[in-house]
């Protein structure tokens, strides 16, 4: 299974999410001194939901992080996120 | 070096300055577009700094991944907290509550 898709399903599980929008954007990272060249290195999330309400920013992407703990051991190298609760003002 | 003394330096480094960045390269040359974004924002705000370049220690790159439990890199610390990396801090800089977040701390800045 492609990363991409890996995230999308640990992800979607994990937070029930309202909306989750996933890019691969390891091709604007090569070159990088981590980016082995193979891709599938470096991601954007955009993500919205409950699980978030009444969390702060680093524990929202804590939770994120933790989900993705596995991935980032086999060479996720990032992932930028946004990740809102449907109650954020 | 050993670990524990990596982790010495980390913990030193973090307590000593009001705010210290953990980033790849320098804020002159910064060695990631990450990094890089969290270091115009710095000096945008005036804000004061030091930083260490973890590309220069692998101990340390892996340490401060360690310390925080936060798995990425450039990481920002403020008077001992960690406050976030690059995401973190571009949402809190846009919403302007980074320069609130710098007074309550007591972080002198110049504008």
């Amino acid at each position: 299974m492609k990363r991409l898709d890996k995230i999308h399903s640990i992800l979607s599980q994990a937070l029930k999410p309202i909306s989750i929008k996933i890019t691969d954007d390891s091709d604007l990272h090569v070159g990088h001194a981590e980016a082995s060249g193979a891709g599938e290195t470096h991601f954007r999330l955009e993500i919205i939901s409950e699980e978030f309400t009444n969390k702060t920013r680093v524990d929202r992407e804590r939770l994120i992080h933790s989900l993705l703990a596995d991935e980032f051991a086999a060479g996720l190298h990032s992932i930028s996120i946004k990740a809102s609760s449907p109650n954020d003002n | 070096m050993t670990e524990n003394l990596a982790m010495d330096r980390i913990k030193h480094q973090v307590l000593e300055n009001d705010v210290m960045l953990f980033m790849k390269g320098s804020p002159v040359f910064p060695q990631c577009g990450f990094s890089a974004a969290v270091v115009q924002i710095l000096n945008h705000m005036g804000v004061k700094y030091s930083s260490t370049d973890v590309l220069e220690d692998p101990e340390v790159r892996q340490g401060i991944k360690d310390f925080s439990n936060w798995p990425t890199i450039p990481q920002l610390y403020v008077k001992g907290e960690f406050v976030g990396g690059c995401d973190i801090l571009r949402e809190m800089f846009e919403a302007g509550e980074l320069e609130d977040y710098f007074d309550k701390a007591g972080v002198l800045r110049e504008s």
